[in-house]
């Protein structure tokens, strides 16, 4: 009887793994014939793609293609690939951008590491909806992380407005409202270090209000508002919830010809001082830039010519601790001049002069020379030249080195 | 006061308002301005941001750009990514809700044509500024051309309804002249069929497959990459192997590297306009193929 039950128990095992490998086996020829179907599809839809396409029907296979064929009776046979990538099209577009710095020389005022991963930086971007797009940039260093912008933009309200809503650089000046690897330069300007927050500049929370304002003869004026919480770097700092930073921009651009433009703008921004409770810091600004880029050879050759003139309204203390808050108006400025004299070569030179935000007797100046090469569009190898006195009476002399590099899809910057 | 008189009194009126006014178009390049010029005549108002003797690639987002485009109706693009480094912020920009991407006013015109070189399988930078979705210098072919007029016919009528039939005739005006226009150039172009010839970028393959000729290589060694001497030894090696004489470069392309590959194999480096605009006398979509055909034949004629 024993027996029985063993041979009995190893038949079922047999006819149980007989069974497994023949629904192994119809599986596979399933999965075959998926994979056959599918492909003949596939093939079907090529020779379907190759035939001219008829006047006026939509035809190409870009993303709005899909779309567009359907309008027009056809029929797209649905992959399990297709559904997967159909699930990424709303994906925003990813970009991440490098800045490696490299520096050599001595300063000992601002001292910089010899080499430093300085940037990088994580940019989303996408429409929202039909009302609104958004984007993203996050600001790696090697040791932190900071939003370095985030916002929601309606892009086409009434009226012609423009709305912003989220964290984003002021619209104060040219160099504020510029991210690190679009400068003309490896460094920021030494006013915009000493009297407008240096590499984070006015970048806070709040709203941003703008318009094309009409004007005669082709002159393009485009007014800002904005309203921050009031929180920026060493500019503004918000003591209490109603210590809102206020900016306000005006730009006004004309082309003088078709090759040469002038862009104007003069802007004003109030916050209250980090100095001390119950004091306000108000900041007056006036920018230029003159380009040039003759249109028929404009990928070879170009010159910008820019400066940028800043007045800082503070109280502060000049003794350290002192309860007595002195009046004073610090003012700085520069004047760089770049010019393209090859499809990939730049070279470019500036000149720096400020007073401190905190002791406007304090003043520091600087000159740099820059040599910039574009190996490709995405990619970019920059060396400059920096002597900077410092109000100490100390001198440095430095040369810095950058490589920027962009993988993904980063949108084109705003002009 | 009775329903005639209302009637009368709201005819006079609707007599004194003045005409509705003009859909207000804006294209990227000055193709297709000037295609939808033929079909929108004097009933629209058109106008484009890049001028056709520059690289369509790069333009300048300027300023004085969102003043077109915030009062525009309709913008038209060409597509396939051949405006995203500058048309995007100007558009965001502009504070007009119409011509917003995905918009009504918003006609992206590479939707309705043939497309080639359209990438398969993996694609890297390391191919150079290849478009993904395929090659966007579309409209240099005249079927093509054909394709975007009744695109823009439909659309014109579409958003000014009162002038379909206006839109309708000027379409059949057109699409019988480009018949005409293409016998011409088809007659011309025959007896150069196959002809080799080198190019600068890639801006002809539709210009070449509907006029037969053979492009076997490019004085850029990869797409919006810079000639290379080595890449430029290989062109002059292949074209003197080939018997290949002709070099067709664009109009906002430095001539240095073209003309000396022509001075070693003994041949020309023309400047051929991949966009209306390119020269002066080239106004009109027929003019742009009228120019280019002569300035070909002319040239293979040299080389028999």
């Amino acid at each position: 009887m024993r027996r029985h039950l063993h041979l009995c128990a190893a038949v079922s095992m047999l006819v149980g793994a007989a069974h497994a490998q023949d629904n192994a086996v119809l599986e596979r020829l399933k999965t075959m014939e998926d994979r056959i179907k599918a492909l003949e599809a596939e093939v079907a839809d090529l020779k379907g793609q190759k035939a001219a396409p008829e006047a006026g029907v939509p035809v190409a296979p870009t993303a709005q293609a899909p779309a567009a064929a359907v309008a027009a009776g056809g029929t797209l046979p649905v992959y399990g690939g297709s559904q997967a990538a159909a699930s990424k099209v709303f994906n925003p577009d990813i970009a991440v951008i490098g800045d490696f710095i490299g520096t050599g020389g001595k300063n000992p005022v601002v001292p910089s590491p010899a080499f430093e991963m300085h940037e990088s930086e994580v940019a989303f971007q996408a429409i929202l909806d039909p009302y609104s797009r958004a984007d993203f940039f996050l600001s790696f260093g090697e040791h932190n992380v900071t939003l370095e912008e985030g916002y929601l933009t309606f892009p086409a309200l009434p009226g012609h407005l423009d709305l912003r809503a989220g964290k984003m650089r002021a619209a104060f000046g040219k160099v504020n409202t510029l991210h690190n690897h679009v400068l003309p330069w490896v460094d920021r300007p030494l006013v915009t270090q000493n009297l407008v927050g240096g590499e984070d500049g006015i970048n806070d929370a709040g709203l941003s209000l703008s318009r094309i304002l009409p004007a005669p003869g082709g002159l393009f004026v485009e007014g800002t508002a904005q309203v921050f919480r009031g929180d920026s770097d060493n500019v503004f700092h918000s003591w209490r919830a109603n210590n809102l930073s206020t900016v306000g921009h005006l730009r006004g651009y004309r082309d003088i010809s078709e090759s040469t433009n002038v862009d104007i703008g003069v802007s004003y921004a109030r916050g209250a001082s980090p100095v001390a409770p119950g004091l306000f810091s108000q900041l007056y600004g006036i920018d230029a830039t003159l380009r040039w880029k003759p249109l028929r050879r404009s990928i070879y050759h170009s010159f910008t010519g820019r400066a940028e003139f800043i007045w800082d309204r503070n109280e502060t203390n000049l003794v350290a601790g002192s309860p007595v808050f002195t009046r004073q108006t610090p003012f700085g400025y520069f004047v760089s001049a770049e010019y393209q004299f090859a499809r990939r070569w730049f070279a470019g030179a500036r000149f720096d002069w400020s007073e401190r935000a905190l002791n406007a007797l304090d003043r520091d100046t600087g000159g740099s020379a820059v040599l910039t090469y574009w190996p490709s569009e995405f990619s970019q190898v920059r060396g400059q030249y920096r002597r900077t006195r410092y109000a100490e009476a100390l001198t440095a002399n430095e040369i810095l080195f950058q490589f920027i590099f962009s993988i993904g899809a980063h949108g084109a910057h705003p002009f | 006061m009775s329903i005639r008189r209302i009637l009368i009194v709201a005819g006079l009126l609707a007599g004194m308002c003045p005409a509705a006014s003009k859909l207000n178009v804006v294209t990227s390049t000055e193709d297709l301005a000037a295609i939808g010029r033929e079909i929108g005549g004097d009933h629209i108002s058109i106008d484009s941001i890049a001028k056709g003797y520059q690289d369509p690639h790069f333009v300048e987002p300027k300023p004085s750009f969102l003043l077109k485009l915030q009062k525009a109706d309709l913008l038209a693009v060409v597509g396939l990514q051949l405006e995203i480094g500058w048309l995007p912020p100007l558009i965001n920009q502009s504070g007009n809700s119409k011509i917003q991407v995905g918009s009504r006013g918003y006609l992206d015109l590479s939707t309705f044509c043939e497309i080639l070189e359209v990438p398969t399988g993996v694609i890297t930078r390391a191919e150079g500024d290849v478009h993904p979705l395929g090659n966007p210098h579309y409209w240099l072919d005249p079927e093509n051309g054909r394709r975007i007029a009744r695109a823009m016919k439909d659309k014109f009528s579409e958003m000014q309804p009162a002038d379909a039939a206006y839109f309708d005739q000027h379409l059949k005006d057109f699409e019988q002249r480009l018949t005409e226009a293409e016998k011409r150039w088809d007659a011309q172009m025959a007896p150069y069929k196959g002809r080799k010839v080198i190019t600068y970028h890639r801006s002809f393959p539709n210009f070449s497959k509907r006029f037969g000729l053979n492009v076997v290589d490019y004085v850029e060694p990869k797409p919006g990459i810079p000639p290379t001497p080595s890449h430029t030894l290989e062109v002059i090696n292949r074209m003197k192997q080939e018997n290949i004489k002709l070099i067709l470069v664009e109009p906002y392309f430095d001539m240095r590297t073209p003309n000396s590959i022509a001075q070693q194999v003994g041949g020309t480096a023309l400047v051929l306009l991949p966009s209306v605009g390119g020269e002066k006398q080239v106004q009109t979509y027929f003019q742009l193929f009228d120019y280019d055909i002569n300035l070909l034949t002319t040239a293979f004629g040299k080389y028999k």
